[in-house]
């Protein structure tokens, strides 16, 4: 096998240094190595976007990137999206709307959703259901999670 | 301060199961870990059927990190994989052993398992594994003559009959015979969170344990105890978050034995994650059957009797299910409508395919889109409106009881309450019918491929026989409610929080239901059914009654006040007469306590169990109608309007059941128009990733218009709840059918689900050419 390597990953604002194989995902290294398990792994083949996580603050599917390549970025992922007891707008807004379910696909939801809304701000309407049509969710049937992500960007512009 | 205890019970209250799912806290099979575990990889058959010669596991061995590979020697002391309702002596050659013997029989078939101290080391050991297979030719094709599962054993195991009155004379009296050959594809649940299982084996306690478990775990601890001939004293299993259910999950394959004989002959823990291609090739599938259907019809458009022969594609094995499926596809056929004589043959063949069972409505989802294509196909035969075909055959609600001489998981059917009709003009009227009809024959007049579909149908729910709980008030005022119920993301915790909640008197947020846990309650019969809220939910109120005149009697002594005159308000007892004095509950549980000077002669604990058992199912009921364009270029199917109509007879949180009612839409119209698992005419699978098996996006769920009704409570249960975790996903297949056969002019020529676009669009270029 190859050579295994010494790598910092900033998760979240946190530097964690692991070694790993050049060939480890980024999920895996998130997860396992990290310990930080809120990062689901759903295909592994990057359709259904269940591990999206923010590099750099733009989404990304963390099951299609080794962690070597990961490192000098700043990660965030679902564990960083509440500010000590202060739920995001994104997580209090799901609640609300009841836009999760079994919540397995919830964390890549609203790290794509928080992304997408800190670079645009007004982003709606038709253009707004294609972002989200990019992760796949099998219990909701979507309806209630565009209506929490709508909320969300008129209580995130509020908040801002 | 109000006397008037809070009413929770039909509150769209927010999600107890939320918190930590939204901050990345879940507990799901993969996200669990112990010290020195070892990691599983199974190797699976490249064939869809062969005689097994040789497997050479030597290099895989031989890597370093590996600790063993097993075939079927190393486990052949293990039976094959048992059928959950007890034993079936003409099915028992038909089950599927941990691993392949002498045999394989779908791709995707467990041949090996590699157990190394990592899982990546595991998977490249098992890439070393070869398998050396005597190609033998493939069964594909449900429908067509069945062949030789082993010597003297047909694929055909058995045919699942059932029926009443007299067909034959139906079909000598009837005005008109309608009759269509219907199909089925195959479909399955496909969670988002793959299967996962982690077998540990705790020898100081000499305990075994299998996490991940999932919808029965209780009843799946009695099969593995007696599959390992162990006692269920000695085995437990641990329910986490479970990233959807939909029947697949939870239930018993080769990998949950594996994991629990390895970690018990290793002495370290083991765990195994699934895949997605895995998952897709490996997971139970479901729904694929066809249909020869017959109606014999009077000259007013009532139906005399239906007399349908069904293949039942179960693919290469028989799972825990046995032939529950086929039966309840036999069971549940005739749906909302009076139907004097009925005869049906469900052919339960054997394919060399993924084995299959249960999907969300099983049965249903299936049958409904047989029988509504039926009713459409009479409609059109005697020129009526499809409306008023089914007006003239529905049941009716002075019939209720409504009970038919055929049996459905075991249960004989009743319909226990409904006003089908009722329900037709509710929903009529909440979508303008008339109006939309009359715009829909204008468009499509105008050139349109536009259509206007209905379906109805009755759902079942609430499966008993019996669940029980245990409601338990904690000194500190926090109750816990164990149940032998389960969770598959559904919500159940907090509906079972709000039932309690409303019997004892207290915020639901002060309530902890456990679930999904053999150690912490003897029996359950979990989540699957649609069953858990119905059952769980009396068994808890039971219970909860009981805790309530418990803490009453005590109080009244305390308070030096009759308890009839004493009432929970927001966690403490108050008198009715607004005197100041109260006591909370958690003081009542400290007075309760076993060493207590104050507790009397009361048992200790401020506690109680609660059974709640049931003579027969309930059977909630719908009405879906949907519009729909066809885009003649690609043959795309586009939804304009949605509208499920739904009588769930009593709901305990209207949020929830919407929320159950859209997302099994989605599922069903997956099913109507994307989803297969293909296979070609080697047994290869086609659909192994989530790019080749479409499940819906975003892009293709509409806006839902949910019509939620409490018409017809339950008169099996005193909450007079029914189940709403299939009703959503119930009628789709049958109603897209029949607004894309009505955008295509209403010719029949619909036949079989899913309706992808390649269909549409050849059957349009065949008109225009």
């Amino acid at each position: 096998m190859s050579e295994r390597r010494a790598i910092t990953l900033s998760i979240n604002g946190k530097d964690h240094t692991v070694t790993v194989e050049p060939r480890r995902t980024l999920v895996d290294v998130i997860r396992d190595d990290c310990g930080q398990t809120g990062t689901h792994i759903g295909c592994e083949h990057g359709v259904c976007g269940a591990c999206t996580i923010l590099i750099d603050g733009e989404p990304v599917r963390s099951c299609l990137m080794f962690a070597v390549q990961a490192e000098g970025h700043s990660i965030r992922t679902v564990e960083g999206l509440q500010q000590g007891e202060r739920l995001h707008p994104m997580q209090e807004a799901f609640m609300r709307h009841h836009a999760l379910q079994c919540g397995f696909c919830t964390p890549g939801f609203l790290m794509l959703a928080v992304g997408v809304l800190e670079k645009r701000p007004d982003l709606d309407g038709q253009e707004l259901v294609d972002i989200i049509s990019s992760n796949l969710c099998r219990c909701t049937g979507y309806e209630n999670i565009i209506k929490a992500v709508r909320a969300a960007a008129a209580d995130m512009k509020a908040r801002a | 301060m109000t006397l008037e205890p809070a009413v929770w019970i039909g509150a769209s209250v927010e999600r107890l199961e939320d918190l930590p799912l939204l901050t990345g806290h879940g507990r799901f099979a993969g996200d669990l870990s112990f010290p020195h575990q070892l990691h599983m990889r199974v190797v699976r058959s490249a064939y869809a059927h062969g005689r097994l010669r040789d497997i050479n596991v030597a290099a895989a061995r031989a890597l370093p990190g590996v600790i063993a590979v097993w075939t079927a020697i190393e486990v052949a002391d293990l039976p094959p994989i048992d059928f959950r309702e007890g034993p079936n002596a003409k099915l028992e050659p038909f089950r599927q052993p941990v691993l392949a013997k002498d045999h394989v029989r779908y791709v995707g078939e467990p041949v090996a398992a590699v157990f190394a101290d990592d899982a990546y080391i595991a998977e490249d050991a098992a890439e070393l594994v070869t398998v050396d297979v005597d190609e033998l030719e493939p069964i594909i094709d449900a429908s067509r003559p069945p062949g030789e599962f082993a010597p003297g054993l047909c694929t055909e195991p058995t045919v699942c009959r059932q029926g009443y009155g007299d067909i034959a004379s139906a079909f000598k009296d009837a005005a008109t015979i309608v009759e269509l050959d219907l199909a089925v594809g195959r479909h399955s649940g496909v969670p988002l969170e793959t299967r996962g299982a982690i077998g540990r084996y705790d020898a100081a306690r000499d305990v075994l344990e299998l996490h991940g478990a999932a919808k029965v775990p209780h009843r799946n601890r009695e099969l593995l105890a007696n599959m390992l001939g162990r006692s269920t004293a000695g085995i437990h299993l641990y329910e986490g978050h479970v990233g959807g259910g939909f029947g697949i999950r939870g239930e018993i394959y080769p990998e949950d034995i594996l994991v629990l004989v390895a970690t018990m002959r290793f002495g370290r823990p083991v765990k195994w994650l699934e895949d997605r291609r895995e998952h897709m090739i490996a997971a139970n599938h479901s729904r694929q059957q066809r249909h020869l259907v017959r109606a014999a019809v009077d000259a007013q458009g009532r139906l005399l009797g239906i007399d349908d022969e069904f293949f039942h594609d179960q693919g290469a094995y028989i799972r825990t299910h046995g032939t529950r499926v086929a039966d309840m596809s036999c069971g549940i056929l005739p749906g909302p409508y009076r139907l004097p004589h009925f005869r049906v043959h469900g052919h339960f063949r054997l394919t060399n395919k993924t084995p299959a069972a249960t999907y969300r409505s099983p049965g249903r989802y299936e049958t409904n889109f047989v029988r509504e294509r039926l009713m459409d196909a009479i409609a059109r035969k005697l020129g009526l409106s499809r409306i008023e075909v089914r007006r003239r055959n529905l049941i009716s609600p002075d019939e209720m009881p409504y009970q038919r001489p055929l049996v459905a998981l075991g249960d004989d059917v009743v319909f226990d309450s409904g006003d089908y009709e009722g329900l037709l003009a509710k929903a009529l009227a909440r979508c303008r019918w008339d109006q939309l009809e009359h715009d829909v024959q204008q468009r499509r007049s105008a050139g349109e491929y536009i259509g206007l579909g209905l379906a109805m149908y009755v759902e079942k729910s609430g499966l008993g026989p019996v669940d029980g709980t245990r409601v338990h008030v904690h000194t500190s005022g926090e109750v816990e409610v164990i149940t032998g119920g389960a969770s598959v993301g559904q919500g159940f915790e907090t509906v079972i929080a709000q039932v309690c909640a409303e019997t004892l008197g207290i915020h639901y947020r002060r309530v902890r239901v456990v679930h999904g846990r053999t150690d912490r309650i003897e029996y359950g019969i979990g989540a699957h059914a649609a069953r858990a809220t119905v059952m769980t939910a009396n068994a808890t109120a039971i219970a909860a009654h009981k805790v309530r005149a418990k803490a009453l009697d005590m109080a009244a002594q305390l308070l030096q006040v009759d308890a009839a005159r004493l009432i929970i308000v927001k966690g403490s007892v108050v008198r009715t007469d607004g005197a100041r004095a109260s006591i909370s509950l958690g003081d009542l549980a400290h007075h309760l306590r076993p060493g207590s000077s104050t507790r009397g002669n009361r048992d200790p604990g401020l506690a109680a169990d609660g059974w709640f058992t049931t003579a027969h199912m309930t059977y909630p009921y719908g009405v879906q109608i949907a519009v729909v364009t066809i885009d003649p270029g690609t043959g795309a199917v586009h939804i304009e309007k949605m509208l499920i109509a739904f009588d769930i007879g009593r709901a305990i949180n209207p949020m929830l059941v919407r929320g159950q009612l859209v997302g099994g839409y989605a599922q069903g119209l997956g099913g109507a128009l994307f989803e297969e698992f293909q296979y070609d005419d080697r047994g290869q699978p086609l659909s192994v990733t989530l790019a080749d098996y479409l499940i819906p996006s975003a892009h293709d769920v509409p806006e839902i218009d949910v019509l939620l009704t409490e018409d017809a409570p339950s008169t099996c249960n005193p909450l007079g709840i029914k189940g709403g975790g299939e009703g959503g996903v119930a009628g789709v297949g049958a109603v897209i059918a029949s607004a894309i056969d009505d955008a295509l002019g209403g010719t029949g020529e619909i036949t079989r689900i899913p309706i992808k676009p390649q269909i549409l669009k050849a059957i349009i270029d065949g008109r225009r050419n």
